[in-house]
């Protein structure tokens, strides 16, 4: 069991923009085929950590190592070729183009084609990658249920979809990480209940590792294998669920003091 | 429609509109894909047309190489000043705000217009004959053959350019940077380089238009004005679109002609700032243009 590496180490990251650290000295392990979440009041540095994390940001110190290679230094499309997919808390999908569209960029990263065999040459080995592609392609819009909005433009379909049309998408990276940046923000009931769901798959049947941020308690407590609570860019604590639910710190920063705080956290934890 | 009305010579001013609006058209397009690729309003394009015309003039005349080793030399020549400029002025703009990389382009046209004074005078002057110079009969229409052939090469390098990015990766990639940034970043799309791309390839078509343009009327160092024509095709068609490119210059080209045969030449520039204004009413994002663009 402690012979598993992690896939994803972060060791002493600090990213300060100007005098504001937004992120002082995080350290986090996630091990793979687990679903690692990363919570936090807002302003905390989640979505910072994710940034820095998919190459947006440079840190100003500390290391990055994926899959045992330190990839701190490569800029984001390289990280993201090295199979770390990520999702956006405000939804970054293709506005002009179809949903099947977005989902076809997503494997642009793997595509090795040039100009001139693009206009004049498609052999066989492209025409087998692009049935195998294609497979994946209908693999990830069957598993998403998004089968009947495939030739929808996306701008028109609701909140909930475009979220899930993002998920489709970095799926069709093939990620071995996929990092969700509050995957069921804005969503009804329903919604989050059909994207918990593909979570939970996603690790069980597609082996792939799930790195979140997320605001919905309910959701990050039922799903994760293990969660990292952030405080003014600082790790206050991390563990598993129920560890994380009663650690007096996280309920502080995340409740405040109080009474009233300290019955919610209860009852959050017993449901 | 009076019987007097003389449809032969209404066709020529027409194809002679058509001429000038396809260079319109082609050098609209050149613009359309720095705005589409890093959102930045490059008033400079009708100088970089012109330097590339000067170094054509240079290439062609003053070292008196074969016109298709100068035209090459140009187009290679012109697409790394394009590159040059988009790391050393434009790179560094990112994250500014849109005016103060517009008032960078602006800038630019000043710069090059300077070094071009120095190196070449402002003495306009005269690109060699290179063109075969029988005039071209369309039916009884007589065309102009500078104006049909470099209709010509402007509507092959146009289909050109639009087949290139509609098949090419680099083409999906142009467009999804356009579309967003962040998501084509985090999706493997390298996006300096689709700008560095976008600047490359916008100044080798401004190269070819601008040794159109010098062909047909000669080259001098105040013919980026021809930029400010452009300027208004692009905002008659939409700052990201191709097609309002395509179309704008081809609408500007003819209403340009007709003013200047029907009104007398001084009509032409107020026939255009005329088109600008009603479209600007009727569709202030252009013809073709996406709605949520940038207010300058």
């Amino acid at each position: 069991m402690t012979t598993i590496a992690p896939v994803l180490e972060i060791d002493q990251l600090t990213l300060a923009f100007g005098g504001v650290k937004a992120l002082n000295g995080v350290s986090l392990q996630v091990m793979p085929g687990s679903i690692t979440s990363v919570i936090g009041p807002n302003g905390a540095g989640k979505t910072s950590l994710f940034n820095t994390i998919s190459g947006f940001y440079r840190p100003a110190s500390g290391t990055i190592r994926y899959r045992g290679e330190n990839i701190t230094q490569r800029p984001a499309p390289q990280r993201a070729k090295l199979g770390l997919a990520r999702s956006f808390q405000n939804i970054a999908l293709f506005r002009g183009m179809t949903v099947l569209d977005n989902i076809k960029l997503g494997r642009h990263a793997h595509l090795k084609t040039n100009v001139l065999q693009a206009l004049f040459y498609w052999g066989p080995a492209q025409r087998e990658e692009a049935a195998l592609r294609a497979d994946i392609e209908e693999r990830i819009i069957d598993f998403l249920e998004i089968d009947h909005i495939r030739h929808a433009s996306v701008a028109a379909l609701s909140y909930g979809l475009q979220k899930r049309v993002e998920v489709a998408r970095a799926l069709a990276m093939q990620p071995q990480v996929l990092m969700l940046d509050e995957p069921v923000a804005g969503m009804n009931r329903e919604e989050t209940e059909d994207m918990a769901r593909f979570i939970l798959d996603l690790r069980d049947e597609w082996g792939i590792t799930v790195l979140m941020v997320e605001h919905d308690m309910g959701m990050v407590m039922d799903l994760s294998d293990h969660v990292v609570v952030l405080n003014f860019g600082e790790v206050i604590a991390s563990g598993t669920p129920r560890e994380v639910q009663s650690n007096p710190e996280v309920v502080r920063a995340y409740l405040g003091s109080g009474e009233v705080a300290q019955r919610t956290v209860v009852e959050a934890a017993s449901t | 429609m009076s019987a007097g009305f003389d449809w032969l010579f209404f066709f020529e001013i027409s194809l002679a509109g058509l001429g000038s609006g396809g260079l319109l058209a082609l050098t609209g397009l050149a613009f359309v894909i720095i705005y589409k690729a890093t959102r930045v309003v490059n008033l400079a394009i009708g100088e970089m047309l012109m330097v590339s015309a000067y170094l054509f003039f240079a290439l062609a005349a003053s070292m008196a190489l074969p016109i298709w080793a100068a035209i090459l030399g140009t187009v290679i020549a012109s697409g790394a000043i394009g590159a040059l400029v988009e790391r050393t002025m434009i790179r560094p703009m990112l994250g500014e705000s849109p005016i103060s990389t517009f008032m960078v382009t602006v800038g630019l046209s000043s710069i090059l217009v300077g070094i071009v004074e120095l190196v070449w005078t402002a003495d306009p002057r005269r690109l060699p004959e290179f063109m075969p110079g029988d005039p071209v009969l369309l039916g009884e229409a007589m065309v102009a053959p500078k104006v049909f052939y470099g209709f010509l090469v402007t509507a092959l390098l146009i289909g050109a350019v639009l087949l290139v990015f509609r098949f090419w990766r680099g083409g999906v990639a142009l467009r999804a940077t356009a579309s967003d940034q962040a998501a084509a970043y985090s999706m493997g799309i390298n996006v300096p380089r689709v700008f560095s791309l976008a600047w490359t390839a916008a100044a080798m078509i401004a190269a070819v238009a601008g040794i159109v343009v010098g062909a047909i009327g000669g080259i001098s160092s105040t013919m980026g004005v021809f930029g400010l024509s452009v300027l208004v095709v692009v905002i008659v068609g939409g700052l990201d679109s191709v097609v309002g490119a395509l179309v704008g210059g081809l609408m500007v080209g003819l209403v340009e002609a007709w003013a200047g045969a029907y009104l007398g030449g001084e009509f032409k520039m107020i026939a255009t700032f005329a088109l600008l204004i009603v479209v600007l009413l009727v569709r202030p994002y252009g013809l073709f243009g996406t709605h949520e663009i940038e207010r300058l």
